[in-house]
C-alpha cells in the first residue's frame, strides 16, 4: 500500500492533528485493520531549512529504532505562515495472517523564526499524548528548545561533540540534564569501548587489577574531545577516582587522577586519521605491568594485551560498526531506557576540563 | 558501592553484560538446527558485539570434511538464515576461529581430537576458555556424547567452567527422562546442565512474567475467585513437512504440550518468586507442575482428546491428510492434535479448568493464552438487541501477533443502554517497533554466561513428564483411532466435550 500523504500550504496545528486522525482512520479501513498506528515515542526535530535534507537522511538511516511519530520543524527565514505535510508509512510487505503492521507517522512543519519562542504551542496539538517525547535540535535554536522543554519534552537528544568547545558542550549538557533526561550521542559512541573494558576486567582474576590501573590513554578524532573526556569520566566515576583539571600541551591533554592505591596518569591524544566522530583507541595500563589496548578495526575492535613478562596476545573483538545512522537509532532507543552512569561520568568529565 | 572484588563496578548501566571467553562445541554441527538457527544466532550475536571478547567454535559431526569446507558451509547457512544482513568483515572474523571435528559420536579418537583443538585455543590465547558443549543431535546420541565427555574427563577444566546444553526432546516419557537425567548428572553437576526449551527464549513468553509481576491490577483477580477457565493454544497451519520420521514417533503431546505449553502453564500459574534467579524461578514452576495431579488411566478418555488431520483445504490450497503424508505409516495412530483438561490443585487455582490444545494443519497459526473471567454476579443491562454482556477475556498472544488484548463490555452509542464487548489491545509490534532477537540468541548467550533461568531443571522436566505419562500410556494401549478433523479446521469436534457447560474454545 503506498504512503498516505496530506499537505497544506497554510494551516494551523489543529488542522495537522485532524489530518493525522483522518489519515489513520482511512488507513485502518483500507487495510481492514491490518495497519495499526505505532505508539513508541514522539520525536520533535528542529532543523534549519538548508540542512533539512541531511537530517532527513540521517533519520531514514536509524533503521529499526525509528520514532513512531516524527515531527520535523523546518525553520525558514522570512516565513510567516505555517505550512505542513504529513505522511503515514507502513512496512512495504503483506502482513502474514494474524499479524498487524505498524504504521509510522512523519509530520513536517515549515515555521518562521517568530514561531520558535512559542514552538511548544505549535507542536503540542500534534504530539501523541501520554507518550514519551524526545527533542533533537541539531542546529541550536535555543529559544525553541527552551519553549519545548518547559512542558512537552521528556528526553533531549544531543551530541556533545558537535560543539567546537568541549567546555561549552559539557556545560550545555549539564544544564540540559537539570531539566530533562539527556541522551548524548557522544556517550553512545563510547558504548562498545565501555563494554569491552568492562568485559576485560570482568573475570575474577582481573577484577583486582581495576584498583591497580595506573595509566589510561585515549585516542580520538580531534573534534571529539568531549567523547574522550566522557569515557575517562566514566572510568573515574565507576572506580571512585578523584579527578582534577587536565593540562593542554602540544594538542594533547594530560594529567592525573587519584585512585585509592596510586595516581592514574591520564592522556588524551588526537588521532587525525580517524574519519568518524568518537574514539579511535584506548590503552589501559596497570601498576602490575599489564597493558591492554583496544583499537578500531574492520569487523570490530583489535584487542592487544601485554603481560608484565612481555608476552603479548592480539585478537579481534567482533562487532559491526553502527555508523552515524545507527548511533542516532541507538539514541532513540536509549530514550526509552535510563542509564544511571552518564551523569556521574559527565560530572567527572567536567572536572577534568582544562 | 560494593567493593571491586565483589562485583564488577563497570557493568552498571551496560545493556550487554560481559561473557567469559568461551569455546562453544556444537555436536551435530552440520545438522538442520545448527544451520538454520545456531550458526545464524552466533553471527547475530557477533554482529551486535554480544559474543564473548574471545570466542571459538568447534563443530563436531559425522561428515568427513576439512575445517575450511565447514567454514564455507557455515558461511552459506548464515547468509541464508541470518535475521540481519551479514557484514563480510564480521562474518570473516567470526569464521576465522571456527574448526571442525569429523567423527561418530561414540568415537573416542574424535573426542581426543576435539580436546586437542580446544586446548590449542587455550594455549594460543594464553588463557583458559570456558567450554560449552551444545548437543544438537538426534536424542539417541545424548547419552553417548555425555558418556564420552565423562570418559575423557571433559566435564571439568582447571580454572574454567564447563557447561552442557541439551536440545529437546529430553526423554520420550518419564522413565527415559529419568534415565537421561541419571546419565547426565553422573558426569555433570546440575548447575552445569542447560536443558533447552526454546519457547522460554521468546520475548513474549518472558513477558508473561513481566506482565504478571510488574503490574498490580492483575494479581487480585489472578485466582479461582475471578478466573473461570484458561485455554492455552498452540495451533499451526502447517503439516509435518519433511519431519515424518520424527513426528510419527513423537506426536503432538510430546512435541509441544509436554514441554513448551507446560512451561506456559507454569509461568501463568506460579507464585511470585523470591528473585528472578534461576533456582527461585524454577522452584516456583516446579510447585505448579507438581500441583497438577496426573490422571489415572481410566480418567484419560474424559480429560483428553487426540486427533489426526485428514485431507482438507488450508489457505485456499488442498492438502493431504496425515496418513497420506510421505513417510507416515498408513496405519499410524500418532496424534497431530491433542487437547487436555488439567487442574492445578492448590489454593490459588483449585476448581479452575486449564484447557490445553495443539495441532497441525489447523485453521490458523497462533500461540496464545486465553483467560476467561467469571461473569458479573448480577446482570444490570438488557441483553436484547446486542451481543450483550460477556465475561471479560484476557488474551496473551505469544505468536504471531505478540501482544495482550482485554475484552471489556462497552455501551453501543445510541439511545438505548445496549452493551457489546470491545477490545483494548497492546501489540509489541506497534509499541516497541524494534526487532526481537531470536530465542536461540538469548539462550546461547545465557548458557555461555551460566544463567539457567530460561532453561529447565531436572526436577522440572520430570514433573512435566509425570503429568503426561498416563495419557501417553492410555493412548498407546487404546485400539481406538484418533478423532479425525479435516485440515484447515479448528480440530476435532470431540474437543468440545472437554469443556464444561457454557464454555467454548476461543476462536482460532
Amino acid at each position: 500500500m503506498p504512503d498516505d500523504v496530506w499537505s497544506s500550504p497554510a494551516c494551523t496545528p489543529a488542522d495537522v492533528e485532524a489530518a493525522l486522525r483522518d489519515l489513520l482512520t482511512k488507513r485502518a479501513a483500507e487495510s481492514e485493520g491490518v495497519h495499526a498506528p505505532a505508539r513508541v515515542l514522539n520525536l520533535i526535530v528542529i532543523v534549519d531549512r538548508e540542512w533539512r535534507g541531511e537530517i532527513a537522511n540521517r533519520l531514514e538511516q536509524v533503521g529499526r529504532y525509528s520514532a513512531s511519530r516524527t515531527i520535523m520543524c523546518v525553520v525558514e527565514q522570512g516565513r510567516e505562515h505555517i505550512s505542513a505535510w504529513a505522511r503515514m508509512t507502513a512496512p512495504d510487505k503483506d502482513a502474514p495472517p494474524g499479524e498487524i503492521l505498524p504504521v509510522t507517522e512523519a509530520v513536517e512543519l515549515d515555521v518562521g523564526p517568530q514561531h520558535l519562542p512559542v514552538l511548544d504551542t505549535v507542536v503540542d496539538p500534534i504530539v501523541v499524548p501520554e507518550l514519551l517525547t524526545v527533542l533533537w535540535s541539531p542546529h541550536g535554536h535555543d529559544d525553541a528548545v527552551d519553549a519545548l522543554m518547559k512542558r512537552l519534552t521528556d528526553v533531549i537528544l544531543l551530541d556533545s561533540v558537535v560543539e567546537p568547545d568541549p567546555k561549552e558542550a559539557l556545560a550545555r549538557v549539564d544544564e540540559m540534564a537539570q531539566r530533562a533526561y539527556v541522551v548524548d550521542l557522544a556517550w553512545l559512541r563510547s558504548t562498545p569501548w565501555r563494554e569491552r573494558v568492562a568485559a576485560t576486567f570482568d573475570p575474577e582474576e582481573m577484577r583486582a587489577a581495576l584498583s591497580a590501573i595506573s595509566a589510561i590513554t585515549v585516542r580520538f578524532r580531534p573534534d571529539s574531545t568531549a567523547s574522550a573526556l566522557l569515557f575517562v569520566g566514566w572510568l573515574a566515576s565507576r572506580l571512585g577516582w578523584r579527578v582534577s583539571p587536565l593540562i593542554a600541551r602540544d594538542g594533547k591533554l594530560h594529567g592525573h587522577a587519584n585512585a585509592r592505591k596510586q595516581d592514574v596518569h591520564i592522556r588524551l591524544d588526537h588521532h587525525p586519521d580517524q574519519n568518524v566522530p568518537g574514539l579511535a583507541g584506548i590503552t589501559v595500563e596497570t601498576a602490575h605491568g599489564v597493558s591492554i589496548s583496544l583499537d578500531r578495526a574492520s569487523g570490530g575492535l583489535t584487542e592487544r594485551r601485554r603481560e608484565k613478562d612481555g608476552t603479548e596476545h592480539t585478537w579481534k573483538v567482533l562487532g559491526a560498526s553502527r555508523g552515524e545512522g545507527g548511533i542516532l537509532g541507538q539514541g532513540v532507543r536509549q530514550a526509552l531506557l535510563r542509564d544511571p552512569t552518564y551523569k556521574p561520568a559527565l560530572d567527572a568529565a567536567r572536572a577534568m576540563l582544562p | 558501592m560494593a567493593t571491586i572484588t565483589d562485583e564488577n563496578p563497570l557493568i552498571e548501566g551496560l545493556e550487554r553484560l560481559p561473557v567469559h571467553p568461551t569455546t562453544l562445541v556444537i555436536f551435530g554441527g552440520t545438522g538442520d538446527l545448527a544451520q538454520r538457527k545456531l550458526l545464524p544466532a552466533l553471527y547475530n550475536l557477533a554482529h551486535e558485539g554480544q559474543l564473548p571478547e574471545r570466542f571459538n567454535l568447534i563443530a563436531f559431526a559425522r561428515r568427513e570434511q576439512p575445517h575450511d569446507e565447514y567454514q564455507q558451509m557455515a558461511r552459506a547457512s548464515i547468509e541464508k538464515h541470518s535475521r540481519t544482513m551479514p557484514k563480510p568483515e564480521v562474518l570473516d572474523a567470526l569464521l576465522e576461529n571456527v574448526r571442525y571435528v569429523p567423527g561418530s559420536f561414540d568415537d573416542a579418537s574424535a573426542y581426543e581430537q576435539l580436546e586437542k583443538l580446544a586446548d590449542d585455543f587455550d594455549e594460543r590465547a594464553g588463557i583458559v576458555f570456558n567450554r560449552v558443549f551444545y548437543l544438537s543431535t538426534a536424542p539417541q546420541f545424548f547419552p553417548v556424547i555425555v558418556e564420552q565427555l565423562g570418559l575423557r574427563k571433559m566435564d571439568k577444566i582447571h580454572r574454567g567452567e564447563v557447561r552442557i546444553v541439551i536440545e529437546k526432546p529430553f526423554g520420550t516419557d518419564l522413565a527415559s527422562a529419568k534415565k537421561l537425567n541419571r546419565i547426565v548428572l553422573r558426569e555433570f553437576r546440575e548447575s552445569q546442565v542447560f536443558r533447552i526449551d526454546h519457547y522460554l527464549g521468546k520475548e513474549t513468553v518472558q513477558n508473561v512474567l513481566a506482565f504478571r509481576f510488574a503490574n498490580t491490577f492483575f494479581e487480585p483477580i489472578w485466582n479461582r475467585n475471578y478466573i473461570d477457565f484458561v485455554q492455552i493454544t498452540a495451533a499451526e497451519d502447517l503439516g509435518i513437512g519433511t519431519r515424518a520420521g520424527y513426528y510419527d514417533e513423537s506426536g503432538a503431546l510430546r512435541d509441544l504440550i509436554q514441554n513448551h505449553m507446560s512451561q506456559l502453564l507454569a509461568l501463568l500459574c506460579m507464585e511470585v518468586p523470591a528473585s528472578t534467579g534461576a533456582n527461585p524461578l524454577r522452584d516456583e514452576k516446579v510447585k505448579v507442575l507438581r500441583a497438577i495431579v496426573p490422571p489415572t488411566l481410566e480418567e484419560v478418555p474424559r480429560m483428553s482428546v487426540r486427533g489426526q488431520y485428514t485431507a482438507g483445504t488450508v489457505g485456499g490450497e488442498n492438502v493431504a491428510g496425515y496418513l497420506e503424508e510421505e513417510g507416515v505409516p498408513p496405519d499410524s495412530h500418532t496424534e497431530t492434535y491433542a487437547a487436555l483438561r488439567l487442574h492445578v490443585s492448590n489454593w490459588r487455582w483449585a476448581g479452575v479448568p486449564f484447557y490445553i490444545r495443539t495441532g497441525k494443519r489447523l485453521a490458523r497459526k497462533v500461540t496464545e493464552i486465553a483467560i476467561t473471567l467469571k461473569p458479573v454476579p448480577h446482570l444490570l443491562f438488557q441483553q436484547r438487541g446486542s451481543l450483550g454482556v460477556l465475561p471479560n477475556q484476557l488474551i496473551l498472544t505469544v505468536q504471531p501477533d505478540e501482544g495482550v488484548s482485554l475484552s471489556l463490555g462497552a455501551k453501543i452509542p445510541g439511545n438505548l443502554m445496549r452493551i457489546r464487548p470491545v477490545n483494548m489491545e497492546f501489540h509489541y509490534g506497534t509499541t516497541f517497533l524494534s526487532q526481537s532477537p531470536e530465542a536461540y540468541e538469548r539462550l546461547i548467550l545465557d548458557a555461555m554466561r551460566g544463567d539457567a533461568s530460561l532453561f529447565t531443571r531436572n526436577d522440572e522436566v520430570e514433573a512435566q513428564w509425570s503429568i503426561y505419562d498416563p495419557v501417553l500410556e492410555a493412548w498407546h494401549n487404546s485400539s481406538e483411532s484418533p478423532a479425525e478433523y479435516p485440515a484447515g479446521t479448528d480440530g476435532p469436534t470431540e474437543a468440545n466435550d472437554l469443556l464444561e457447560p457454557g464454555q467454548r474454545w476461543h476462536d482460532l
